[in-house]
C-alpha cells in the first residue's frame, strides 16, 4: 500500500482506539468498576487530569514543530524556544505582579509568545539567510535559551498567581469528560483549539496548501509563483510563537514559577510526538496525550505505593515509551520531502 | 510567411551562468496557433531560454515582448499572468498531493477562508473534456503513471488560461502510445489558437508535429527549418554541425559463452504486487539482447534484480557461472564485472550535489589508483575525470561543477562515461539514451556496439522500439512480468514486435495469421 493509504488506516484505528478509551474511562469512573484500585489507578479522573496537564506543553511543542517542518525547516530548537518563552513569561509576570491578575497573566502570555516568535525568526534567519545547517541552528537556539535564562534568572523573584480553571457551562457537567476537559484554565483550551485550527489551516486553506507544497517540493512551488523563503520565514516565526506559548503555559498555568531548565526535555518529546503523529496535528496530539499518559501513570503508580517494581523503573516509563514508539515508527512515517534543505532559485542572481 | 502579430518575441536574449554562456543573443518569434519545434544538442541552452521566458531566470541582456509589449518578469507569477504556461523537463508536481491541489497551487480558488476544491475539480473536468485530457481530479499524483502526470501538468497550464505553452522535452519519459495521445492534445490546442513551443531530441517527432523548427547550438540560433522540406539527416547536421549517422553500423555478432543467465526469476514491485513472474533469459558474451516492451511490464524490476538492487523472491541469477541471486550490488559490480546504466539517473545514477569528478568514481573510489590505503587520491580522480569528460564530450564548465547543474543530457553522458570506462564483461543498460541529443546517441550507440565487439555481454532495456531494433542481435519482448518470446533481430519486424508488446502470444498470433 502507498504510505498515504497506510496513514489513513492508522488514523482511523487511532480515532477508534481513542473513543474506546474514553468510554472505558467513563465506565471506570461512574460505575462500580472503579472499586478495583488498579483500574482507578489506570483510568481515574486524577490520572486523566494529570495526563492532560502533562500533554499540553507537548501538544504545543508538536504544533510548533509541525508549523516549521511542514514548510521545510527542521526545528529541533523547540526546547530552547519553549524555555525562552517560559523565562520571558516569568520575567513579565514578576514585573507586573501589581497589575490586576488577569491583565498581568495575559500580558505575560503575550510576552512569552513574542519572545518565542523572535527565537523562531532567529532560527529562520540562520537557516535561510545564512544557510546554516538546521540541526546546528536549532542546537544554537537551545544553548542560547538555556544560557541566557540561567544567567538572568533572579532566584528571589516570585510570580504571584496563575491562570485559574474556567468551567464551561453545561459541558463541564458531563460526567468524567466534563471535569477533565471542560473545567480547565485558559491556555489548555487555547492549545486544544490550536490543534483543530492548525488541522483546518493546513489542509483546507490557501496558506496550508502553499505551506505543504513549500515543504514537499519547493521548486514546484516556485514554478507557480509562490515565494518559498517568505513562507518559510513566516511559518518558522509562527512555530516559535507557539513554542513560546508552551513555555508560557508551564509558568503561568501549570507551575506558577520558573526553574532553571524547567522544560526538562519536553521540547524533544514533542518532536517525537510530531514524528509519531506523522506531522499531522491530530496525530501529534494523540501522541502527546499518550506520552502525557505515561507520565501520569508514573505519577499514579508512585502515589499508589507500588513497591514490587523499583520506583526508578517506574520513573523511566515516559522515556521508555518515547524511545520504543519513535524507534518503531520512524521507518514508517514520512517527513516533508524537502525538510532541512536550503532552497535556492536556480537563476543564480 | 505569417502576417499575424507574434504573440511572443524573444529579442537578443543573453544568459550567462558562472563559466557558461547558456544563451547568446537569441532571437525567437512565436505566433498564435502554431507549434514551434525547438531543437538543439544537450546543453545548447533550450531549457535555460524557456526558463527565462517563464520568469524563473532573469536574462543577463535582452528583451522579451508578449503581444507586442515589452515585459520584465520577476517570477513565474508574472509569466503566468501574461498567459504563459510551462511543462518542465522534470515534472513540477507535489507527489503526495491530489491532482486538484497540484492544479490550483499558486492560483487557488477560494470560498470564504477555505479552498474550493469542488470548483477546481469542476474546472478540471471541463478542461479535461474540452481537450480530452482524462484524469481523476482526486487521485494522488504519486499513484499516477508518468503519462497521466504529464496530462496534469498540461491541465495546470490550461487552468491558468495559458495561450503560450512551453513543453520542455515532454516526450522523453512517455511510451509511444502516450506520445500519440500527447500529439493529439497538442494538435487540438493548436487548432484552438494556442501557441506552443515544443522541445525534443527526437527528430521524427518535430517533423511530424511542428509547423516551424528552430535550431540552437551552443546558445545561439543557428537556423530555421521547414518540416515540409527538412529531413532527419539535415536537422541532425544543423544541430550538431556535422553529418550524423542516424543508423549504427554494426557487423554480425559472434556470440561466445553465456555470461548472464536468469532462470525463473520472480520479484515484487514497490507496492508488493508481483512484477516478475518467472523470467528466464540468457545473454552471451559478444551479443546484445534487447528487451522490448511497453513501460511498466516488469523491465524496471528485472534490471533492479539483476543489479542487486531488488531482492528476487524466486528463481536464480548467474553471472559468468557464479550464483549471484543474493549478491549485493557491489559484489555484482566487482565479482561479476558488470556495469549498470540506470533508468532513473537522479535516483540511482549520480549524486547531484557532488562535483562531476566524484561522480565519475562513484563505484571505484575505494580502489587504487583512486584510493591508497585510507586516503582518496584527488589527483588521480581529477585526471581520470578530465580524460572522461573529454572522451565522452560531457559539456561542463569544469570537473568540479556540481553534477546537478549540468543539462539533462550531459548528466546522462556522465553516467555512461563512468560505467563504460571500466573493464567489464556484462553491460546492463536501461534507457541509455533517454534525453540525449542525436549526436550523442550516435556516440553512445557506437560505444555499446564496440563493447559487444570486445566480447561484452549486453542487456539493453529500452521503451523505444527504434533503439532496440537498431542495436539488438536478439530481441526479447516483456509483457506483464514474463518474456513472451525471443526473436533473432532479422525476424523481428515492427509489426511482430508490436503485437507481442500488446500481449498477443506467438501461437495466437500465428493462429490469427492462418485464419485470415
Ligand atoms: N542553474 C545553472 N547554473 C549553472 N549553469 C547552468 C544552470 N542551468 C544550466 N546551466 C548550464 O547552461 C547550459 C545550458 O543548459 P540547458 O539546461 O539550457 O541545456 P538544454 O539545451 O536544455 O540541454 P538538454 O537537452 O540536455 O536538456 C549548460 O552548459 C548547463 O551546464
Ligand atoms: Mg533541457
Amino acid at each position: 500500500m502507498r504510505p498515504h493509504r497506510v496513514w489513513k488506516a492508522t488514523a482511523i484505528v487511532g480515532w477508534v482506539l481513542a473513543l474506546a478509551l474514553v468510554a472505558l474511562a467513563i465506565l471506570v469512573n461512574t460505575t462500580a468498576l472503579g472499586e478495583r484500585t488498579w483500574l482507578r489507578v489506570l483510568f481515574g479522573v486524577s490520572a486523566l487530569n494529570f495526563t492532560l496537564r502533562a500533554a499540553i506543553p507537548l501538544i504545543l511543542g508538536a504544533m510548533s514543530g509541525i508549523l516549521c517542518e511542514r514548510s521545510g525547516i527542521i526545528n529541533i530548537g523547540i526546547e530552547g524556544m519553549m524555555l525562552a518563552g517560559a523565562f520571558a513569561a516569568f520575567v513579565a509576570k514578576t514585573n507586573t505582579n501589581d497589575w490586576p491578575l488577569t491583565t498581568s497573566l495575559l500580558f505575560s502570555t503575550l510576552v512569552a509568545v513574542g519572545i518565542g516568535g523572535i527565537m523562531g525568526l532567529l532560527h529562520a534567519t540562520f537557516s535561510i539567510r545564512f544557510r546554516m545547517d538546521q540541526i546546528i541552528s536549532g542546537t544554537v537556539i537551545i544553548i542560547l535559551a538555556a544560557g541566557i535564562s540561567a544567567y538572568l534568572f533572579d532566584r528571589d523573584a516570585v510570580a504571584e498567581g496563575k491562570f485559574a480553571p474556567i468551567a464551561i457551562p453545561l459541558l463541564s457537567q458531563i460526567p468524567v469528560i466534563g471535569p477533565v476537559l471542560f473545567a480547565k484554565p485558559l491556555l489548555t483550551y487555547l492549545a486544544l483549539i490550536l490543534v483543530a485550527l492548525l488541522h483546518v489551516g493546513l489542509f483546507y486553506t490557501r496558506w496550508g496548501l502553499r505551506t505543504r507544497a513549500v515543504g514537499e517540493h519547493p521548486r514546484a512551488a516556485d514554478t507557480v509563483g509562490i515565494p518559498v523563503n517568505r513562507y518559510r520565514y513566516m511559518n518558522t516565526t509562527l512555530g516559535g510563537m507557539v513554542a513560546g506559548l508552551a513555555g508560557g503555559y508551564l509558568v503561568l498555568e501549570a507551575v506558577g514559577q520558573f526553574q532553571e531548565g524547567m522544560t526538562a526535555g519536553r521540547g524533544f518529546i514533542s518532536l517525537a510526538a510530531m514524528i509519531f503523529g506523522n506531522w499531522n496535528p491530530f496525530g501529534a496530539m494523540g501522541a502527546s496525550v499518550l506520552f502525557g499518559y505515561t507520565q501520569a501513570l508514573q505519577n499514579e503508580l508512585l502515589l499508589a505505593g507500588v513497591k514490587t517494581v523499583p520506583r526508578h523503573f517506574i520513573s523511566m516509563l515516559p522515556y521508555l515509551v518515547t524511545i520504543v514508539v519513535v524507534s518503531g515508527f520512524v521507518g514508517r512515517v514520512r517527513p516533508p520531502a524537502a525538510e532541512g534543505k536550503v532552497y535556492e532559485t536556480e537563476g543564480g542572481e | 510567411m505569417d502576417t499575424r502579430e507574434p504573440i511572443l518575441e524573444v529579442r537578443d536574449i543573453t544568459k550567462v551562468f558562472p563559466g557558461v554562456v547558456a544563451n547568446n543573443r537569441v532571437h525567437l518569434e512565436l505566433y498564435p496557433g502554431e507549434i514551434l519545434g525547438l531543437l538543439g544538442e544537450n546543453g545548447a541552452g533550450k531549457s535555460t531560454l524557456m526558463n527565462i521566458i517563464y520568469g524563473l531566470y532573469r536574462p543577463t541582456e535582452g528583451e522579451i515582448r508578449v503581444r507586442g509589449r515589452p515585459v520584465t518578469m520577476h517570477s513565474p507569477k508574472d509569466a503566468i499572468a501574461l498567459g504563459i504556461g510551462m511543462v518542465h523537463q522534470h515534472f513540477q508536481l507535489v507527489p503526495v498531493m491530489s491532482v486538484v491541489d497540484n492544479v490550483m497551487l499558486g492560483s487557488e480558488s477560494i470560498r470564504g477562508p477555505f479552498l474550493d476544491r469542488e470548483a477546481v475539480a469542476r474546472r478540471i473536468q471541463e478542461i479535461a473534456s474540452r481537450y480530452s485530457l482524462e484524469v481523476d481530479p482526486y487521485a494522488i499524483v504519486e499513484d499516477l503513471p508518468v503519462g497521466v502526470r504529464q496530462r496534469v501538468e498540461i491541465i495546470k497550464a490550461l487552468y491558468r488560461e495559458a495561450d503560450i505553452l512551453i513543453l520542455d522535452e515532454p516526450t522523453s519519459v512517455l511510451t509511444p502510445q502516450e506520445i500519440q495521445g500527447l500529439f493529439q492534445i497538442m494538435d487540438l490546442l493548436r487548432r484552438q489558437g494556442k501557441a506552443i513551443i515544443f522541445i525534443t531530441h527526437k527528430l521524427k517527432e518535430v517533423l511530424h508535429i511542428a509547423d516551424r523548427i528552430v535550431v540552437l547550438r551552443r546558445g545561439e540560433v543557428v537556423g530555421e527549418a521547414d518540416p515540409q522540406t527538412a529531413s532527419q539527416a539535415s536537422l541532425a547536421a544543423m544541430m550538431v554541425g556535422r553529418e550524423v549517422m542516424l543508423v549504427v553500423e554494426k557487423g554480425p555478432a559472434s556470440p561466445g559463452p553465456v555470461v548472464l543467465e536468469v532462470e525463473g526469476l520472480e520479484a515484487v514491485n514497490d507496492l508488493g504486487e508481483p512484477a516478475l513472474r518467472g523470467v528466464s533469459l540468457q545473454v552471451r558474451a559478444g551479443e546484445i539482447l534487447g528487451v522490448a516492451g511497453v513501460q511498466g511490464n516488469g523491465q524496471t524490476e528485472l534490471v533492479e534484480v539483476i543489479t542487486g538492487l531488488r531482492p528476487a523472491t524466486g528463481g536464480r541469477l548467474r553471472i559468468a557461472g557464479q550464483d549471484m541471486t543474493r549478491a549485493s550490488p557491489r559484489q555484482i559490480t566487482d565479482r561479476g564485472q558488470s556495469c549498470h546504466v540506470p533508468e532513473d539517473r537522479h535516483a540511482y545514477g549520480m549524486v547531484g550535489a557532488y562535483p562531476v569528478a566524484y561522480n565519475l568514481v562513484l563505484n571505484t573510489y575505494y580502489r587504487p589508483p583512486f584510493a591508497q590505503g585510507l586516503t582518496i587520491q584527488e589527483e588521480a580522480i581529477a585526471e581520470h575525470a578530465r580524460r572522461l569528460v573529454a572522451e565522452y564530450d560531457v559539456r561542463t564548465p569544469s570537473i568540479y561543477t556540481r553534477a546537478g547543474s549540468l543539462s539533462g543530457g550531459n548528466q546522462q553522458k556522465l553516467v555512461v562515461a563512468r560505467e563504460f570506462s571500466r573493464p567489464i564483461q556484462l553491460l546492463i543498460a536501461a534507457q541509455p539514451t533517454r534525453g540525449i541529443d542525436v549526436g550523442s546517441i550516435e556516440f553512445i550507440h557506437q560505444q555499446i556496439v564496440a563493447k559487444r565487439d570486445q566480447g561484452v555481454a549486453v542487456l539493453l532495456v529500452s521503451y523505444e522500439l527504434d533503439e532496440i531494433m537498431a542495436l539488438s542481435d536478439r530481441i526479447a519482448v516483456m509483457y506483464q512480468g514474463q518474456i513472451l518470446d525471443v526473436l533473432p533481430a532479422e525476424e523481428a519486424t515492427r509489426e511482430r514486435l508490436g503485437l507481442l508488446m500488446a500481449g498477443v502470444h506467438p501461437q495466437e498470433h500465428t493462429a490469427a495469421g492462418l485464419s485470415t
